[in-house]
């Protein structure tokens, strides 16, 4: 079990917990998207500031477990430098890395692969998606804005 | 004394293992063991007299109806209910609240009143009474907490006004543990004309509850939080107050005539029992609430007094730990200890703790406004009951003394929440 716990907790999990290079505001973002998970009370903003197609520069600010937490860090790096088209991949690529399944191996997930030993443990899945979800919610209602 | 390890010994959970270590079942708050005593109850209703009840005229119904209605009786004994018919089975305490807030309110409130409530609910007590004053334009209003996680009575006089027409209030925190003066709650609304419900579903499994001395209007609790199956729940209500009530829920068994446009109703309590009922589950309860008589719930709350002196003691002793409630010294606080390690998520201590083979819950425990109160996303709670030990609650310590070495001192960087702390609490 307590490999598992290793697995669980890798050492670059913990340092994206201790010390995130993407906490913090972003007024100038143009996508606000807040969620909480209900069944345990932690919670994310994710702040997305867009510039030539681009997610130019990600913030997030949050109260939760070290995996909510850690996650929400390591999406905040991935995200930097995306088109909202690649964003969308990278989503679907850890929704299948929770789910077992072989994510698209052209898809670099860079630090996010350490999350794979979350799937051993079912009921902290939920604190790892609660990153993408949050990020997926505020693209799709970005992209049902009138253009301005 | 409590022969705990005789007790324990009826439990045939407790001698299972998580992770290669010894189960320590310390998550009572949320749901408790069950005896073989009710498990074999449920199987021997299945496999003897299984059927439908109060309208067959065969044998089995017979059975299944008296054995059903006998644990009507026997749980208005258990809470010294006036009579058998003042207590409707419910699905659970939330079902037997959202019950009376439904066909009491929808009756009775209108624009302008006020329903009170306190910081310290459950959401199972908050939210249906926001659901009806949303459908009937009543206000809500809230007694507030003291640091030491008490309810602030002093403020009832005010808050308590004419419009006033309902109190809702928990009998004890699942959070905090505080054990609430319902009698004098009851006494003041009274006087003002408002009538008291209780939400009993942490207090009935660990006091020996008299809701006659209790005065209260309605009082609910859950069957599984006290050794009895899910599926279960009572509301014990004020028997001119249920034959006021319209039903909750309309269908068979609720009725007395039907014609195609209208209908009339049944006798209380079953004018709030639509359809099949729970046989099998009430029927095992009634093994349960056996079990708590036969041992004596006055023997069981010292047991969980000693256990909680103990186990707040112990934790106390840990580095960078704060703990939440009254302290245990207290008369009028129960076995739940909600604690948080400076720098450590709860859900990061549970899943250590569970690796150890040591079950609490972690999380905002279905009470988000008292999260906000004391400044926390949430806490970490032990909940102890009567077969729990304190060679328990020794593992329980050694369990979080190996998170803190698992996560390293270091890893308290991250405050919890942005707001400081206004609770003090803890040691």
């Amino acid at each position: 079990m307590m490999e598992q716990l290793d697995e669980l907790y890798r050492e670059v999990i913990l340092e994206h917990f201790k010390h995130s290079a993407h906490s913090g505001e972003l007024p100038e973002a143009q996508i606000h998207a807040q969620g909480f998970n209900p069944l345990c009370g932690d919670e994310v903003t994710f702040h997305l500031k867009l510039g030539d197609g681009r997610i130019d520069r990600v913030r997030f600010q949050g109260k939760g477990c070290a995996i909510s937490q850690a996650a929400s860090s390591m999406f905040a790096a991935a995200l930097e430098g995306k088109t909202t088209a690649q964003a969308r991949q990278l989503i679907e690529a850890m929704k299948a890395l929770m789910q077992g399944t072989e994510p698209d191996e052209t898809i670099d997930l860079g630090d996010l692969e350490a999350l794979s030993g979350v799937r051993k443990f079912p009921v902290r899945v939920k604190c790892a998606a609660l990153s993408w979800n949050v990020v997926e919610q505020g693209l799709e209602s970005h992209a049902k804005q009138p253009a301005t | 004394m409590l022969d705990v390890k005789r007790i324990r010994g009826d439990f045939p959970i407790l001698s299972r293992k998580v992770h290669g270590k010894p189960l320590v079942y310390l998550d009572n708050a949320a749901t408790t063991q069950k005896p073989r005593q009710v498990i074999e109850a449920l199987s021997r209703y299945y496999s003897e007299y299984n059927a439908n009840i109060h309208r067959g005229i065969h044998t089995l119904a017979e059975e299944a109806t008296a054995a059903y209605e006998a644990v009507r009786e026997q749980t208005a004994r258990f809470i010294h209910a006036p009579s058998a018919r003042s207590i409707v089975f419910t699905r659970n305490a939330t079902e037997a609240i959202n019950l009376f807030a439904n066909a009491w309110g929808r009756k009775f409130l209108k624009p302008g009143d006020q329903i009170l409530l306190s910081e310290m609910e459950h959401h199972s007590n908050l939210v249906p009474w926001q659901l009806i004053a949303k459908a009937t334009g009543a206000t809500l209003a809230f007694l507030k907490i003291t640091d030491e996680g008490r309810l602030r009575l002093e403020e009832l006089e005010t808050l308590l006004t004419p419009r006033t027409k309902l109190v809702a209030i928990t009998h004890m925190s699942n959070v905090l543990g505080t054990i609430n003066p319902i009698e004098r709650i009851v006494e003041r609304a009274h006087a003002r004309g408002a009538i008291v419900v209780v939400d009993a579903a942490q207090s009935a499994p660990h006091v020996a509850l008299d809701v006659q001395r209790l005065g209260c209007d309605a009082l609910a609790f859950s069957a599984h939080k006290m050794l009895g199956p899910t599926g279960v729940g009572v509301l014990c209500a004020r028997e001119e107050l249920l034959e006021a009530m319209d039903p909750f829920l309309g269908g068979g068994e609720m009725i007395s005539d039907v014609q195609l446009t209208s209908a009339t109703w049944n006798e209380i309590p079953w004018k709030f029992e639509a359809g099949t009922p729970n046989i099998a589950d009430v029927i095992a309860f009634g093994e349960a609430l056996s079990y708590l008589e036969r041992i004596g719930l006055d023997q069981i709350h010292a047991h969980e007094q000693e256990l909680t002196a103990y186990a707040w003691k112990r934790l106390s002793s840990v580095d960078g730990m704060t703990l939440y409630g009254p302290e245990p010294s207290a008369e009028d606080r129960g076995g739940v200890i909600s604690f948080n390690l400076n720098g450590l998520h709860p859900h990061d201590v549970g899943t250590v703790l569970d690796a150890e083979g040591v079950a609490i819950r972690a999380g905002h425990h279905c009470a988000k406004p008292l999260m906000r109160r004391l400044g926390v996303a949430a806490t970490a709670r032990a909940s102890f009951y009567l077969y729990n030990t304190k060679d328990e609650v020794d593992r329980l310590i050694e369990a979080i003394r190996s998170a803190q070495a698992f996560f390293g001192k270091s890893v308290g960087v991250r405050p919890q929440s942005e707001k400081s702390r206004s609770f003090k609490l803890g040691v």
